[in-house]
This record gives C-alpha cells, sequence and structure tokens, in this order.
C-alpha cells in the first residue's frame, strides 16, 4: 500500500476542520494574529536595514587635510586612510575641486562666484562598509597624522540601527513565543477532533489499518488549517503594509525614510508566511496524535 | 488456520479468564463458541484479534503468530481478520456507502476496488437499496447487516463474530446466522459467539463449549453436557 490517497485525506482533514467550527476558528484567529505580529517586525527590521544600507552608501564622511600640507603630502595620505579597517574608499578632492563643486550647487548664487580656493581646504570623501562601526572608524581616521577635522552624521545612522537591532531582538523573541502558542493552539484543536473520532479510530484499527493511514487525516487538517491561516495573514498584511507605507511616505517629518515597495517583499513574506503555516499545523497535528502510536 | 495451543491469559486485575485452551479450527470451517456469562468466550476473540496478549501458550492464525508478534505486523495480520461487534460499531456521522469505503481505504484499496466490491457485498447481505443511509436510519437488524458487510468487504479469510444476534429478534437472528453459513459457503472461515441455544441446535456445525476459562466440550451438533445461562 504505498499509494498516498491525497484526495480521501484531504476530503478526511476537511471534514474534521468543519466538525469543530468554532475551534477551527479560533485556531486560524490565534495563527493569523501571530504571523500577522511576527511579520510586521520583521518588515520594519527589513526597512529600517535598507535604510541603512542607502545611509552606508550615501554617507560621506569629510576628513580635512591639514592646511600646511602641500598637495603631494596630502595625497599621500590615500594609502594610509585606505588600510584603516572597515573604510571602503576615500577619494582625494582637492580644494579647487571642492570649489568648483560648492558654486556648481548654487548656480544662481552670484555671490559665492569668484571666491577664493584658499578658502577651502583639501578633503577626503570617505565611505564605510558598516555604519555601525562608524565610530570606531572616525576615531581612526582622526588619529591619521595630518588629517585635522572630520564630519560626519552619526546620529541619523545610530537612529537606523537602533530601530534595526531593536526590531530584529523583537523578532526573534515573538517569533519564538508566538510560534510555541501557535502550535499548542493547533495542537489542541486537532486534538478535540481525534477525541472527537476514537471510535471511528478504534474501528480502523481492529480492520487492520496502519498507524500512518490513521495519522494523514489529521496531518492534513494541521496542514489546511496552516495553509489557510498564512493565506489570510498574508492578505492582512499586505493591506497593513501599503497602508502604512503611505503614511509614512505623505509625512513630511518622516521624509528621510524610503519605504521598501511591498511588491519588492511580497514573494519573501508569502514563502515565510506558507512555511511558517505549514510547520505550526503540522507542528500541532504531530503533537496531538502522539498518542496514537500505541496499536 | 486457527490454532490455540496450552493459552493462557490473566487480566491486569489477576483475573484469569482463560486457564489453558488448546484447539485448531481448520480453513472453510464454521464454528460455534458457547458457555455462560463470564466463561472467557469473548476473551478468546480478543486474543484471536491481537486486543489482548496471552500470559502463557501460543495462538496461530492464518499465519501469523499472534503470541509474539511485532506491533507493525498487528494491522497486516488483522487484515485477513472479518470483525463483527455486537453492538455494531458504525460510524454515525457517515453513510453505509461511506462506513464500507473507509475500511477500504484503510487497507489502501484503490478507487476501482471500491466501486466494485462495496455494491457486492451489500447486494450479498440485502441492503443494495439502502447504500445512502445513514446507521441512524436503519432498523437493528439492517445495522448489523451493514456491520457484515463492512467484516466482508476486504474479503477476509476468517470471520469473527461476537454475539452477533445480541441485539435482535429471534427471526432476525436466524436470517443473520443463515446469511453467515452462506458466506462460509463461499469459502470463508466463520467463528460465532453466541448465547442462543436454538440457533446453535439448529444448524449442526461444530460447536465449542467454554466454561471457567476451559474448553469442556467440542462436538458436531449442539451442547453436549453444557449449561447455558443467558445474559439477560
Ligand atoms: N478488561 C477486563 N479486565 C479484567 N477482567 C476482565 C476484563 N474483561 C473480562 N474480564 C473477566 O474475564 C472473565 C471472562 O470474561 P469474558 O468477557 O471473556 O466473558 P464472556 O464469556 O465473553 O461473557 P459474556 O457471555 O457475558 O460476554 C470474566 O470473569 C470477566 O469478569
Ligand atoms: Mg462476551
Amino acid at each position: 500500500m504505498a499509494r498516498h490517497n491525497f484526495g480521501y485525506f484531504a476530503r478526511e482533514g476537511l471534514r474534521n476542520m468543519f466538525s469543530h467550527g468554532f475551534m477551527t476558528f479560533a485556531t486560524i484567529g490565534i495563527t493569523v494574529a501571530c504571523l500577522l505580529i511576527m511579520g510586521t517586525f520583521t518588515l520594519v527590521a527589513v526597512n529600517a536595514d535598507a535604510n541603512l544600507r542607502d545611509l552606508e552608501a550615501e554617507n560621506e564622511i569629510l576628513a580635512y587635510v591639514d592646511e600646511h600640507y602641500t598637495e603631494g603630502q596630502a595625497k599621500a595620505l590615500q594609502a594610509e586612510l585606505e588600510k584603516i579597517p572597515n573604510v571602503a574608499s576615500a577619494t582625494y578632492i582637492s580644494k579647487e575641486q571642492a570649489m568648483e563643486d560648492f558654486v556648481a550647487n548654487y548656480p544662481d548664487e552670484a555671490l559665492f562666484h569668484n571666491l577664493d580656493p584658499e578658502i577651502l581646504r583639501d578633503r577626503y570623501s570617505i565611505h564605510v562598509e558598516d555604519l555601525e562601526q562608524q565610530g570606531a572608524t572616525l576615531r581612526a581616521i582622526d588619529a591619521v597624522k595630518g588629517i585635522d577635522d572630520i564630519t560626519a552624521y552619526e546620529e541619523v545612522a545610530d537612529g537606523f540601527i537602533a530601530i534595526r537591532n531593536v526590531a530584529t531582538v523583537v523578532c526573534v523573541a515573538l517569533i519564538v513565543v508566538l510560534f510555541v502558542v501557535s502550535v499548542f493552539i493547533t495542537s489542541n484543536t486537532v486534538k478535540l477532533t481525534t477525541f472527537d473520532r476514537r471510535e471511528e479510530i478504534a474501528i480502523m484499527r481492529m480492520v487492520g489499518a496502519t498507524n500512518g493511514f490513521i495519522r494523514w487525516p489529521f496531518v492534513y487538517e494541521g496542514f489546511l488549517l496552516g495553509l489557510l491561516s498564512a493565506g489570510i495573514a498574508f492578505g492582512l498584511q499586505w493591506l497593513l503594509y501599503t497602508a502604512v507605507a503611505q503614511g509614512v511616505d505623505t509625512n513630511d517629518t518622516l521624509q528621510l525614510i524610503r519605504v521598501l515597495q511591498f511588491e519588492q517583499l511580497w514573494k519573501p513574506v508569502a514563502i515565510t508566511f506558507a512555511g511558517a503555516g505549514m510547520l505550526i499545523g503540522v507542528g500541532g497535528s504531530l503533537s496531538a496524535i502522539r498518542q496514537f502510536l500505541r496499536v | 488456520m486457527i490454532r490455540l495451543k496450552d493459552v493462557q491469559m490473566e487480566y491486569e486485575n489477576g483475573t484469569r479468564a482463560i486457564r489453558g485452551i488448546s484447539l485448531t479450527i481448520e480453513d472453510g470451517e464454521f464454528v460455534f463458541l458457547v458457555g455462560p456469562s463470564g466463561s472467557g468466550k469473548s476473551t478468546i476473540i480478543k486474543l484471536l484479534t491481537g486486543e489482548v496478549e496471552p500470559s502463557g501458550g501460543r495462538i496461530m492464525i492464518n499465519g501469523y503468530s499472534v503470541s509474539n508478534i511485532s506491533e507493525r505486523q498487528i494491522p497486516l495480520m488483522r487484515r485477513t481478520l472479518g470483525i463483527i461487534f455486537q453492538d455494531f460499531r458504525l460510524i454515525e456521522k457517515k453513510t453505509v456507502y461511506e462506513n464500507l469505503e473507509f475500511v477500504m481505504r484503510a487497507v489502501g484499496a484503490s478507487n476501482k476496488e471500491i466501486r466494485n466490491r462495496i455494491p457486492y457485498v451489500l447486494q450479498l447481505v440485502g441492503l443494495e437499496k439502502k447504500v445512502d443511509s445513514y446507521p441512524t436510519e436503519l432498523s437493528g437488524g439492517e445495522q448489523q447487516r451493514v456491520a457484515i458487510a463492512r467484516a466482508l468487504v476486504n474479503n477476509p479469510d476468517t470471520i469473527i463474530a461476537d454475539e452477533p444476534t445480541g441485539n435482535l429478534d429471534p427471526e432476525r437472528s436466524l436470517e443473520l446466522m443463515s446469511l453467515l453459513v452462506k458466506i462460509n459457503q463461499l469459502g470463508t472461515t466463520v467463528v460465532v459467539v453466541t448465547h442462543e441455544k436454538a440457533l446453535v441446535d439448529r444448524f449442526g456445525k461444530r460447536v465449542i463449549t467454554i466454561e471457567s476459562g476451559h474448553v469442556i466440550n467440542d462436538s458436531i451438533g449442539g451442547y453436549v453436557g453444557g449449561h447455558i445461562h443467558g445474559k439477560a
């Protein structure tokens, strides 16, 4: 009997679900809530991380070279700066070029034209690899002989790092707790249906059904519960996310934040929800029917 | 073939239900198992189906050694048996058809086998018109016939019935017994536990009489010296 009768087991599983409408409803409700909470925190973490990456790419540290250095001496600092860990790139910008860039930024302001480049200093534009390490990197740059002064935007970076870290910790903790809760609830629902069918199970045993055959409908029940929950949670997550994303986009004070489009995220979200849903469902039903392993 | 050799059985509470029974039932036989209430008849049936284990002796049934069978083999052994319970034990939420279908599913029958086999056994027990009824919509005798159809549906080597007529009036009992005889004539071994002396006398089959966990008589045709008290 290698044959696996998908249709029959699925039908029996569905029958189980409908025979306990309220518990089925409660299980799906709890699982959906768990998935939504997990999903929301994960999406916040993902967005904070995306913003951090943006910042890492855009964030420019300007390191100004000692005014007494000659151009040759100033250019020699490049190798030394690039040796510092976490420095992705260091680009030399002479004061003349800096002046040109500055003026180009304000084409209409006649006042700035004809300025003497001597009022500016030679500088390096430095990008870091990991913003979280920026503090240490800044100190290392400062320590380089010939670097006089540094400007960097630390606060913004720190803000995103904090959000990402908090969201990640909360995520991990929630995932563990909610996962256990969902499995527990699913397990109890399935247990109820096995209790309801113990007469049937006893008869199945007497006619020579294997344990595998007896268990399959309950595994399908859990599977369907999990999948259904995942589907509903996905829909709700989508609505919730787009609503919040729109709110952030139109809010003036939150202009700095770039919110990822749900279209970019839906695939991993769908896969994760489906996976977690099935794990919860099948895990719950397996723990519920352990007691039926005996003949 | 069923063979018991020096079988003893003691329940967990210390009741010695079977105190050394040896007997052989050949393929194709029809056997009545009779005896007073509490003599150990149901215990013998439970030993045969693997529901309880003997505390001594050996039990062979249809090629399986039930006395030291592995858990994985129990389902296979049970598929050679068709068991009929006194209280029918039909599933009330399932129709007659579904009650038969699920025991065929349990042994891995294909859709085609199921479609062919169920009408055949229902016709054998005369219930072809009730295929879509629920058990609660049937009379006691009809329910008992569904139970027989269910025992037959997987084409077992042996039918084992524990007081199948217990809930039926005399006419229905006779009808049911005749049905079991017909099934036996088609080649299936039949073992029937019963209290009904009149019935047993009528059929002239082999009768094994149990008392206090012993076989006190084993002969063709009826009770010799044994006495039976009805349960009611
Ligand atoms: N589960 C059990 N636990 C302990 N003792 C039991 C159990 N089942 C039966 N017995 C005892 O074992 C003995 C044999 O019981 P059994 O059920 O085999 O009798 P029986 O011949 O089928 O009687 P009846 O005709 O009334 O059905 C009785 O003394 C009974 O009390
Ligand atoms: Mg009995």
